[in-house]
Protein backbone atom coordinates (compact mmCIF):
# COMPACT_ATOMS: atom_id res chain seq x y z
CA UNK A 1 0.00 0.00 0.00
CA UNK A 2 1.73 3.26 -0.80
CA UNK A 3 1.97 5.48 2.25
CA UNK A 4 3.04 9.34 2.16
CA UNK A 5 3.95 11.76 5.16
CA UNK A 6 2.10 14.95 4.15
CA UNK A 7 1.89 18.14 6.29
CA UNK A 8 -2.14 19.45 5.97
CA UNK A 9 -2.51 23.37 6.47
CA UNK A 10 -6.56 23.91 7.15
CA UNK A 11 -7.79 27.68 6.54
CA UNK A 12 -9.67 29.09 9.83
CA UNK A 13 -13.44 28.32 7.91
CA UNK A 14 -12.55 24.73 7.10
CA UNK A 15 -12.05 23.36 11.28
CA UNK A 16 -15.36 22.75 11.59
CA UNK A 17 -15.36 20.19 9.31
CA UNK A 18 -15.04 16.34 9.70
CA UNK A 19 -12.29 15.93 7.27
CA UNK A 20 -9.94 13.00 8.58
CA UNK A 21 -13.59 11.19 9.00
CA UNK A 22 -14.20 11.73 5.20
CA UNK A 23 -10.57 10.54 4.54
CA UNK A 24 -11.09 7.55 6.31
CA UNK A 25 -14.91 6.80 5.64
CA UNK A 26 -14.94 7.53 1.52
CA UNK A 27 -11.45 7.29 0.66
CA UNK A 28 -10.75 3.82 3.07
CA UNK A 29 -7.31 5.53 4.41
CA UNK A 30 -5.55 4.99 7.00
CA UNK A 31 -4.78 8.15 8.50
CA UNK A 32 -2.26 8.49 11.04
CA UNK A 33 -2.15 11.73 13.05
CA UNK A 34 1.52 12.39 13.94
CA UNK A 35 1.17 16.03 15.23
CA UNK A 36 -1.75 18.33 14.83
CA UNK A 37 -2.50 21.49 15.82
CA UNK A 38 -6.64 22.74 15.08
CA UNK A 39 -7.80 26.00 16.68
CA UNK A 40 -10.85 28.26 16.37
CA UNK A 41 -9.80 31.58 13.98
CA UNK A 42 -6.56 29.98 12.90
CA UNK A 43 -5.14 27.70 10.24
CA UNK A 44 -4.84 24.58 11.45
CA UNK A 45 -2.36 22.41 11.12
CA UNK A 46 -1.72 18.52 11.08
CA UNK A 47 1.05 16.51 9.87
CA UNK A 48 -0.49 12.68 8.74
CA UNK A 49 0.91 9.59 7.43
CA UNK A 50 -1.50 8.38 4.64
CA UNK A 51 -2.00 5.19 3.57
CA UNK A 52 -4.67 3.99 1.10
CA UNK A 53 -4.82 1.02 -1.78
CA UNK A 54 -5.09 2.21 -5.67
CA UNK A 55 -6.10 5.39 -6.54
CA UNK A 56 -7.38 5.89 -3.28
CA UNK A 57 -4.41 8.13 -1.87
CA UNK A 58 -4.89 9.99 -4.85
CA UNK A 59 -8.11 10.60 -4.66
CA UNK A 60 -8.17 11.56 -1.25
CA UNK A 61 -5.38 14.06 -1.42
CA UNK A 62 -7.20 15.44 -4.43
CA UNK A 63 -10.37 15.75 -2.19
CA UNK A 64 -8.15 17.76 0.33
CA UNK A 65 -7.03 20.26 -2.57
CA UNK A 66 -10.51 20.92 -3.82
CA UNK A 67 -11.76 21.62 -0.32
CA UNK A 68 -8.94 24.47 0.22
CA UNK A 69 -6.55 22.30 2.40
CA UNK A 70 -3.21 22.80 1.15
CA UNK A 71 -1.18 19.79 1.45
CA UNK A 72 3.04 19.45 1.30
CA UNK A 73 5.35 17.11 1.71
CA UNK A 74 6.93 16.83 5.02
CA UNK A 75 9.74 18.79 4.27
CA UNK A 76 11.62 18.60 7.69
CA UNK A 77 13.87 16.06 8.32
CA UNK A 78 15.84 15.35 11.79
CA UNK A 79 18.91 14.17 10.62
CA UNK A 80 20.82 12.66 13.34
CA UNK A 81 24.77 12.62 13.23
CA UNK A 82 25.85 9.02 14.46
CA UNK A 83 29.76 10.59 14.40
CA UNK A 84 28.71 13.59 16.64
CA UNK A 85 26.97 11.62 19.02
CA UNK A 86 28.30 10.20 22.01
CA UNK A 87 25.01 8.68 23.55
CA UNK A 88 24.36 10.67 26.87
CA UNK A 89 20.88 9.91 26.14
CA UNK A 90 20.05 13.39 26.54
CA UNK A 91 17.63 13.58 23.97
CA UNK A 92 15.23 10.82 24.20
CA UNK A 93 13.39 12.18 27.32
CA UNK A 94 11.35 14.38 25.03
CA UNK A 95 10.99 12.18 21.66
CA UNK A 96 6.65 11.34 21.47
CA UNK A 97 7.70 8.33 19.21
CA UNK A 98 10.97 6.83 20.63
CA UNK A 99 12.41 7.49 17.08
CA UNK A 100 15.30 8.01 19.54
CA UNK A 101 15.52 5.54 22.05
CA UNK A 102 18.15 3.77 24.34
CA UNK A 103 19.19 0.36 24.27
CA UNK A 104 19.24 -0.30 27.99
CA UNK A 105 21.79 -3.33 27.84
CA UNK A 106 24.22 -1.21 26.29
CA UNK A 107 22.93 2.51 27.15
CA UNK A 108 23.34 2.89 23.58
CA UNK A 109 21.27 6.02 21.37
CA UNK A 110 19.97 5.07 18.52
CA UNK A 111 17.33 6.66 16.11
CA UNK A 112 14.92 5.59 13.54
CA UNK A 113 13.72 8.14 11.16
CA UNK A 114 10.88 6.10 10.08
CA UNK A 115 8.52 7.18 12.85
CA UNK A 116 10.06 10.10 13.52
CA UNK A 117 7.44 12.79 13.17
CA UNK A 118 9.87 15.84 12.59
CA UNK A 119 8.28 17.80 16.14
CA UNK A 120 11.83 19.25 16.64
CA UNK A 121 11.55 18.63 20.39
CA UNK A 122 14.79 16.88 20.29
CA UNK A 123 16.99 19.77 18.87
CA UNK A 124 17.54 21.91 21.89
CA UNK A 125 18.17 19.00 24.15
CA UNK A 126 21.45 18.09 21.96
CA UNK A 127 24.87 19.48 23.27
CA UNK A 128 26.98 17.95 20.58
CA UNK A 129 25.31 18.73 17.65
CA UNK A 130 24.42 15.24 16.99
CA UNK A 131 20.81 16.16 15.72
CA UNK A 132 20.11 18.46 12.71
CA UNK A 133 17.06 19.70 10.82
CA UNK A 134 17.16 19.43 7.07
CA UNK A 135 14.54 21.13 4.67
CA UNK A 136 13.77 19.66 1.34
CA UNK B 1 47.36 -10.72 51.93
CA UNK B 2 47.23 -7.39 51.19
CA UNK B 3 49.52 -5.89 48.09
CA UNK B 4 51.35 -2.59 47.91
CA UNK B 5 51.55 -0.26 44.94
CA UNK B 6 55.21 -1.47 43.89
CA UNK B 7 54.35 -5.27 43.71
CA UNK B 8 51.51 -3.99 41.21
CA UNK B 9 53.42 -1.84 39.32
CA UNK B 10 56.09 -4.96 38.83
CA UNK B 11 53.44 -6.98 37.87
CA UNK B 12 52.33 -4.47 35.52
CA UNK B 13 56.02 -4.30 33.88
CA UNK B 14 56.07 -7.87 33.31
CA UNK B 15 52.54 -7.96 31.38
CA UNK B 16 51.20 -9.94 34.52
CA UNK B 17 49.08 -7.59 36.01
CA UNK B 18 45.00 -8.89 36.34
CA UNK B 19 42.82 -5.65 35.12
CA UNK B 20 39.30 -5.32 35.30
CA UNK B 21 36.95 -2.62 34.45
CA UNK B 22 34.85 -1.54 37.65
CA UNK B 23 31.89 -2.73 35.15
CA UNK B 24 33.42 -6.88 34.93
CA UNK B 25 34.38 -6.79 38.16
CA UNK B 26 30.77 -6.65 39.35
CA UNK B 27 29.88 -10.30 38.51
CA UNK B 28 33.67 -11.33 39.26
CA UNK B 29 32.92 -11.07 43.30
CA UNK B 30 29.53 -11.97 43.05
CA UNK B 31 30.95 -15.55 42.29
CA UNK B 32 34.18 -15.22 43.93
CA UNK B 33 33.57 -13.35 46.66
CA UNK B 34 35.64 -10.21 47.62
CA UNK B 35 38.56 -12.06 49.13
CA UNK B 36 39.55 -14.13 46.23
CA UNK B 37 38.88 -11.50 43.80
CA UNK B 38 41.29 -9.74 45.96
CA UNK B 39 43.70 -12.02 45.53
CA UNK B 40 43.78 -12.78 42.34
CA UNK B 41 43.22 -8.75 40.55
CA UNK B 42 45.39 -6.47 40.48
CA UNK B 43 43.96 -2.97 39.42
CA UNK B 44 40.21 -1.96 38.78
CA UNK B 45 39.91 0.99 36.13
CA UNK B 46 37.22 3.50 36.54
CA UNK B 47 35.68 5.41 34.04
CA UNK B 48 33.68 9.38 33.25
CA UNK B 49 32.49 11.20 30.38
CA UNK B 50 29.99 13.95 31.31
CA UNK B 51 29.89 17.92 30.59
CA UNK B 52 32.33 19.38 33.40
CA UNK B 53 32.32 23.39 33.51
CA UNK B 54 35.62 23.94 35.90
CA UNK B 55 37.81 22.96 33.24
CA UNK B 56 40.45 24.68 31.03
CA UNK B 57 43.72 25.00 29.25
CA UNK B 58 47.01 27.12 29.65
CA UNK B 59 49.06 27.78 26.69
CA UNK B 60 52.49 29.74 26.18
CA UNK B 61 52.06 30.61 22.36
CA UNK B 62 55.68 32.09 21.85
CA UNK B 63 56.75 35.42 21.37
CA UNK B 64 55.81 37.14 18.35
CA UNK B 65 58.88 40.09 16.60
CA UNK B 66 58.78 42.14 17.57
CA UNK B 67 57.48 41.66 20.93
CA UNK B 68 54.11 41.83 22.23
CA UNK B 69 52.96 41.62 25.96
CA UNK B 70 49.34 40.12 26.13
CA UNK B 71 49.39 40.14 30.06
CA UNK B 72 47.23 43.09 30.94
CA UNK B 73 45.47 42.86 27.62
CA UNK B 74 43.16 41.73 25.70
CA UNK B 75 43.33 38.30 24.14
CA UNK B 76 40.58 36.02 22.05
CA UNK B 77 40.71 32.60 20.53
CA UNK B 78 38.28 32.36 17.47
CA UNK B 79 36.91 35.24 19.43
CA UNK B 80 36.25 33.96 22.80
CA UNK B 81 38.06 35.86 25.30
CA UNK B 82 41.27 34.28 27.10
CA UNK B 83 43.02 35.20 30.64
CA UNK B 84 46.22 37.02 30.04
CA UNK B 85 46.77 38.15 33.46
CA UNK B 86 49.82 36.32 33.38
CA UNK B 87 53.74 37.01 31.68
CA UNK B 88 53.64 38.09 28.01
CA UNK B 89 52.16 35.13 26.05
CA UNK B 90 51.03 33.08 28.54
CA UNK B 91 47.08 32.51 28.72
CA UNK B 92 44.06 30.24 30.04
CA UNK B 93 41.41 29.70 28.37
CA UNK B 94 38.15 28.50 30.22
CA UNK B 95 35.64 25.89 28.99
CA UNK B 96 32.59 28.15 29.84
CA UNK B 97 33.91 31.30 28.43
CA UNK B 98 31.92 33.21 25.35
CA UNK B 99 32.40 35.34 22.62
CA UNK B 100 31.91 39.18 23.65
CA UNK B 101 29.17 39.03 20.71
CA UNK B 102 27.46 36.27 21.33
CA UNK B 103 23.72 36.48 21.35
CA UNK B 104 23.97 34.04 24.97
CA UNK B 105 20.29 34.43 25.69
CA UNK B 106 19.49 37.64 24.29
CA UNK B 107 16.77 35.27 21.72
CA UNK B 108 15.34 32.97 24.82
CA UNK B 109 16.60 29.89 24.89
CA UNK B 110 20.04 31.12 23.05
CA UNK B 111 21.94 28.49 21.25
CA UNK B 112 25.40 28.74 22.74
CA UNK B 113 26.47 27.08 19.51
CA UNK B 114 30.72 28.30 20.25
CA UNK B 115 32.97 28.68 23.40
CA UNK B 116 35.87 28.08 25.22
CA UNK B 117 34.89 24.42 25.13
CA UNK B 118 34.91 24.42 21.91
CA UNK B 119 38.39 25.81 21.05
CA UNK B 120 40.10 23.76 23.45
CA UNK B 121 38.18 20.73 21.45
CA UNK B 122 39.60 22.48 17.70
CA UNK B 123 42.93 22.69 18.98
CA UNK B 124 42.94 19.28 20.19
CA UNK B 125 41.48 18.40 16.72
CA UNK B 126 44.31 20.09 15.31
CA UNK B 127 42.55 22.71 13.94
CA UNK B 128 43.58 26.21 13.01
CA UNK B 129 42.75 28.77 15.61
CA UNK B 130 42.61 32.46 15.90
CA UNK B 131 44.61 34.34 18.13
CA UNK B 132 44.21 37.82 18.38
CA UNK B 133 45.82 40.43 21.22
CA UNK B 134 45.31 44.18 21.88
CA UNK B 135 47.32 45.51 24.24
CA UNK B 136 49.56 48.27 25.30
CA UNK B 137 53.25 49.09 24.31
CA UNK B 138 56.02 48.94 26.58
CA UNK B 139 59.80 49.90 25.76
CA UNK B 140 60.68 45.99 25.95
CA UNK B 141 57.45 45.00 24.34
CA UNK B 142 56.43 47.49 21.44
CA UNK B 143 53.21 45.67 19.69
CA UNK B 144 50.27 46.39 20.16
CA UNK B 145 48.18 44.10 18.10
CA UNK B 146 48.35 40.52 16.70
CA UNK B 147 46.20 38.47 14.49
CA UNK B 148 47.45 35.34 13.58
CA UNK B 149 46.34 31.44 13.18
CA UNK B 150 47.58 28.97 15.65
CA UNK B 151 47.79 25.55 16.27
CA UNK B 152 48.37 23.08 19.20
CA UNK B 153 51.35 21.70 17.54
CA UNK B 154 53.13 25.12 17.08
CA UNK B 155 52.22 26.01 21.00
CA UNK B 156 55.20 25.80 23.55
CA UNK B 157 53.47 24.26 26.47
CA UNK B 158 49.68 23.43 26.37
CA UNK B 159 48.08 21.47 28.88
CA UNK B 160 44.53 20.94 30.46
CA UNK B 161 44.18 22.11 33.66
CA UNK B 162 40.64 21.57 35.53
CA UNK B 163 39.70 22.56 38.47
CA UNK B 164 36.91 20.50 39.54
CA UNK B 165 36.34 16.95 37.26
CA UNK B 166 34.81 14.21 38.55
CA UNK B 167 31.82 15.32 40.85
CA UNK B 168 31.16 12.12 43.39
CA UNK B 169 28.03 11.66 42.99
CA UNK B 170 25.86 14.51 41.09
CA UNK B 171 21.95 15.81 41.47
CA UNK B 172 18.94 14.97 39.48
CA UNK B 173 17.29 17.52 38.16
CA UNK B 174 13.21 17.97 37.61
CA UNK B 175 10.80 20.69 36.94
CA UNK B 176 8.28 21.27 39.40
CA UNK B 177 7.14 24.80 37.63
CA UNK B 178 4.16 25.17 34.62
CA UNK B 179 7.16 26.31 32.09
CA UNK B 180 9.89 24.62 30.15
CA UNK B 181 13.13 25.43 32.17
CA UNK B 182 16.75 25.55 30.25
CA UNK B 183 19.60 24.76 32.64
CA UNK B 184 22.80 22.92 32.93
CA UNK B 185 21.05 19.88 33.50
CA UNK B 186 19.54 20.20 30.11
CA UNK B 187 15.94 21.11 28.86
CA UNK B 188 13.72 20.32 32.03
CA UNK B 189 9.97 19.55 30.98
CA UNK B 190 7.19 21.38 33.33
CA UNK B 191 5.49 18.84 35.82
CA UNK B 192 8.16 16.86 36.53
CA UNK B 193 8.32 15.46 32.87
CA UNK B 194 11.53 14.15 32.85
CA UNK B 195 14.77 13.83 35.34
CA UNK B 196 17.91 14.43 33.80
CA UNK B 197 20.87 13.13 35.61
CA UNK B 198 24.55 12.72 35.27
CA UNK B 199 27.08 9.92 36.59
CA UNK B 200 28.95 6.97 35.25
CA UNK B 201 27.19 5.08 38.03
CA UNK B 202 28.91 1.99 38.75
CA UNK B 203 32.12 2.91 36.68
CA UNK B 204 32.49 6.56 38.19
CA UNK B 205 35.92 6.72 39.76
CA UNK B 206 35.42 8.55 43.56
CA UNK B 207 32.27 6.04 43.72
CA UNK B 208 34.46 3.15 43.56
CA UNK B 209 36.93 4.67 45.96
CA UNK B 210 34.41 6.80 48.26
CA UNK B 211 36.93 7.48 51.09
CA UNK B 212 40.01 8.10 48.71
CA UNK B 213 42.22 5.52 50.27
CA UNK B 214 43.94 5.08 46.95
CA UNK B 215 42.81 7.88 44.71
CA UNK B 216 44.92 11.11 46.05
CA UNK B 217 47.41 13.81 44.55
CA UNK B 218 49.73 12.39 42.75
CA UNK B 219 47.39 9.70 41.21
CA UNK B 220 48.14 8.79 37.85
CA UNK B 221 44.77 9.23 35.47
CA UNK B 222 43.49 8.69 32.12
CA UNK B 223 42.38 12.61 31.54
CA UNK B 224 41.32 13.25 27.72
CA UNK B 225 43.04 10.57 25.92
CA UNK B 226 46.54 10.86 27.42
CA UNK B 227 48.25 10.49 30.60
CA UNK B 228 46.96 12.84 33.36
CA UNK B 229 47.35 13.62 37.34
CA UNK B 230 45.01 14.46 39.97
CA UNK B 231 46.86 17.61 41.14
CA UNK B 232 44.43 18.37 44.33
CA UNK B 233 41.29 18.05 45.46
CA UNK B 234 38.98 19.79 43.26
CA UNK B 235 37.09 22.92 44.33
CA UNK B 236 33.71 21.96 45.99
CA UNK B 237 34.88 19.32 47.61
CA UNK B 238 32.84 18.09 50.28
CA UNK B 239 33.25 14.83 51.78
CA UNK B 240 31.34 14.80 54.62
CA UNK B 241 27.84 14.82 53.44
CA UNK B 242 25.62 11.87 54.31
CA UNK B 243 26.64 8.47 53.50
CA UNK B 244 24.86 4.99 52.42
CA UNK B 245 25.87 2.05 54.65
CA UNK B 246 28.39 1.21 52.56
CA UNK B 247 29.92 5.15 52.54
CA UNK B 248 28.70 6.22 48.98
CA UNK B 249 27.30 10.01 49.36
CA UNK B 250 23.66 10.69 48.99
CA UNK B 251 24.62 14.08 47.39
CA UNK B 252 26.97 15.53 45.68
CA UNK B 253 30.55 15.20 47.35
CA UNK B 254 34.21 14.96 46.66
CA UNK B 255 36.10 16.31 43.08
CA UNK B 256 39.33 16.32 41.88
CA UNK B 257 41.66 18.99 40.52
CA UNK B 258 43.55 17.36 37.36
CA UNK B 259 45.77 18.28 34.67
CA UNK B 260 47.78 16.73 31.76
CA UNK B 261 49.60 17.58 28.40
CA UNK B 262 46.50 18.82 25.86
CA UNK B 263 48.98 17.96 22.68
CA UNK B 264 48.73 13.92 23.85
CA UNK B 265 45.20 14.01 23.88
CA UNK B 266 42.02 13.14 22.00
CA UNK B 267 39.04 15.02 20.74
CA UNK B 268 37.24 11.72 21.19
CA UNK B 269 37.56 12.63 24.92
CA UNK B 270 37.39 16.56 25.28
CA UNK B 271 34.42 17.58 23.34
CA UNK B 272 32.73 21.54 23.37
CA UNK B 273 29.30 21.16 24.41
CA UNK B 274 26.13 23.70 24.43
CA UNK B 275 23.46 23.82 26.71
CA UNK B 276 20.52 25.40 25.14
CA UNK B 277 19.71 28.18 27.08
CA UNK B 278 22.10 27.67 29.81
CA UNK B 279 25.61 27.96 28.22
CA UNK B 280 28.85 26.11 26.90
CA UNK B 281 31.39 24.00 28.38
CA UNK B 282 33.54 20.80 28.00
CA UNK B 283 32.94 17.31 28.39
CA UNK B 284 35.78 15.58 29.82
CA UNK B 285 36.80 11.60 29.97
CA UNK B 286 38.46 10.67 33.02
CA UNK B 287 39.27 7.17 33.66
CA UNK B 288 41.29 6.54 37.33
CA UNK B 289 42.70 3.14 38.35
CA UNK B 290 42.03 1.74 41.38
CA UNK B 291 45.14 -0.68 42.91
CA UNK B 292 43.17 -3.65 44.40
CA UNK B 293 45.72 -2.93 48.09
CA UNK B 294 43.24 -5.13 49.75
CA UNK B 295 39.87 -6.99 50.33
CA UNK B 296 38.19 -3.27 51.92
CA UNK B 297 39.10 -1.56 48.44
CA UNK B 298 38.11 -4.69 46.35
CA UNK B 299 34.48 -4.53 48.44
CA UNK B 300 34.27 -0.89 47.44
CA UNK B 301 35.16 -1.24 43.74
CA UNK B 302 32.75 -4.08 43.75
CA UNK B 303 29.59 -1.34 44.12
CA UNK B 304 26.90 -1.54 41.14
CA UNK B 305 24.29 1.07 40.05
CA UNK B 306 21.27 -0.43 42.10
CA UNK B 307 23.65 0.66 45.39
CA UNK B 308 24.06 3.83 44.26
CA UNK B 309 21.86 6.62 45.26
CA UNK B 310 21.27 10.47 43.94
CA UNK B 311 19.09 13.14 45.61
CA UNK B 312 15.91 14.72 42.99
CA UNK B 313 15.76 17.86 43.06
CA UNK B 314 13.58 20.55 41.43
CA UNK B 315 15.59 23.03 39.22
CA UNK B 316 12.78 25.68 38.88
CA UNK B 317 12.40 26.65 42.38
CA UNK B 318 14.73 25.02 45.20
CA UNK B 319 18.17 25.06 42.90
CA UNK B 320 18.24 28.70 42.05
CA UNK B 321 17.10 29.96 45.36
CA UNK B 322 19.17 27.54 47.72
CA UNK B 323 16.62 25.82 49.09
CA UNK B 324 17.77 22.76 50.90
CA UNK B 325 15.76 19.78 51.03
CA UNK B 326 15.08 16.72 47.52
CA UNK B 327 12.28 15.59 46.53
CA UNK B 328 13.02 11.25 46.38
CA UNK B 329 16.25 9.65 46.36
CA UNK B 330 16.77 7.39 43.32
CA UNK B 331 19.42 4.34 42.34
CA UNK B 332 21.70 5.15 39.36
CA UNK B 333 19.39 1.60 37.99
CA UNK B 334 16.53 2.94 38.29
CA UNK B 335 18.00 5.57 36.49
CA UNK B 336 19.63 4.00 33.83
CA UNK B 337 15.75 1.70 33.49
CA UNK B 338 14.59 4.68 32.01
CA UNK B 339 11.84 5.56 34.13
CA UNK B 340 12.08 6.63 37.91
CA UNK B 341 8.58 7.15 40.16
CA UNK B 342 9.09 10.43 42.50
CA UNK B 343 6.70 11.56 44.90
CA UNK B 344 4.35 8.80 43.35
CA UNK B 345 4.35 9.79 39.37
CA UNK B 346 6.64 7.95 36.74
CA UNK B 347 8.92 10.01 35.33
CA UNK B 348 11.01 9.93 31.81
CA UNK B 349 14.63 10.19 33.03
CA UNK B 350 17.42 11.37 30.19
CA UNK B 351 21.61 11.43 30.80
CA UNK B 352 24.16 13.78 30.31
CA UNK B 353 27.11 11.64 30.77
CA UNK B 354 27.56 9.06 28.50
CA UNK B 355 27.99 5.31 29.96
CA UNK B 356 29.51 4.09 26.72
CA UNK B 357 32.27 6.11 26.80
CA UNK B 358 32.66 5.66 29.81
CA UNK B 359 32.97 2.60 29.64
CA UNK B 360 35.07 2.90 26.66
CA UNK B 361 37.66 5.29 28.91
CA UNK B 362 37.91 1.89 31.46
CA UNK B 363 38.64 -0.27 28.51
CA UNK B 364 41.47 1.72 26.99
CA UNK B 365 42.71 2.59 30.83
CA UNK B 366 42.52 -1.26 31.33
CA UNK B 367 44.23 -2.06 27.82
CA UNK B 368 47.09 0.59 28.74
CA UNK B 369 47.70 -0.93 32.34
CA UNK B 370 47.37 -4.59 31.07
CA UNK B 371 49.96 -4.02 28.37
CA UNK B 372 52.36 -2.12 30.49
CA UNK B 373 52.00 1.63 29.30
CA UNK B 374 50.63 2.57 32.48
CA UNK B 375 51.89 2.57 36.08
CA UNK B 376 50.38 3.34 39.11
CA UNK B 377 51.60 6.58 40.58
CA UNK B 378 51.52 6.78 44.37
CA UNK B 379 49.31 9.60 45.85
CA UNK B 380 51.94 12.25 47.44
CA UNK B 381 49.05 13.04 49.67
CA UNK B 382 45.43 12.09 50.52
CA UNK B 383 42.58 13.95 49.63
CA UNK B 384 40.76 15.68 52.69
CA UNK B 385 38.91 12.82 54.01
CA UNK B 386 35.05 12.96 55.17
CA UNK B 387 36.13 13.15 58.89
CA UNK B 388 38.41 15.73 58.13
CA UNK B 389 35.98 17.97 58.78
CA UNK B 390 36.58 19.96 55.27
CA UNK B 391 33.61 21.22 53.57
CA UNK B 392 31.88 23.86 50.99
CA UNK B 393 30.56 26.81 52.26
CA UNK B 394 27.97 29.67 50.73
CA UNK B 395 29.09 32.76 49.80
CA UNK B 396 28.66 35.06 52.47
CA UNK B 397 27.50 38.10 51.34
CA UNK B 398 28.62 41.72 53.20
CA UNK B 399 27.41 45.57 52.37
CA UNK B 400 29.66 47.23 50.97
Amino acid sequence: MPKKKVVLNFPPQLIDQPITYRLIQKYGLVVNILQARIAPNEWGRMVVELNGNGGNLEAGLNYLAELGVQVEPLAEEIMWLEENCVHCTACVAPCPTHALDVERDTMTVSFDREICIACELCLATCPYQAIEISFD
Amino acid sequence: MAKTIQEINEKIRQGKAVVLTAEEIIEVVKQKGSKRAAAEVDVVTTGTFGPMCSSGAYFNVGHANPRIKMGGGRVTLNEVPAYAGFAAVDLFIGATALAEDDPRNKVFPGKFSYGGGHVIEDLVAGKDVRLTAWTYGTDCYPRRALDTWVRLADLNEAALFNMRNAYQNYNVAVNLSDKVIYTYMGVLQPRMRNANYCTAGQLSPLLNDPFYRTIGVGTRIFLGGAQGLVVSHGTQHNPGVRRTEQGLPRTPAGTLAVMGDLKKMSARYLRGASFTGYGVTLTVGVGIPIPILDEEIMKFVAVSDAEIVAPVVDYSEAYPNCKPGTLAEVTVAQLKSGEVTVNGKKVITAGLSSYVRAREIAQVLKKWIAEGDFLLAEPLAPLPAPESGYAFKPLKERPV
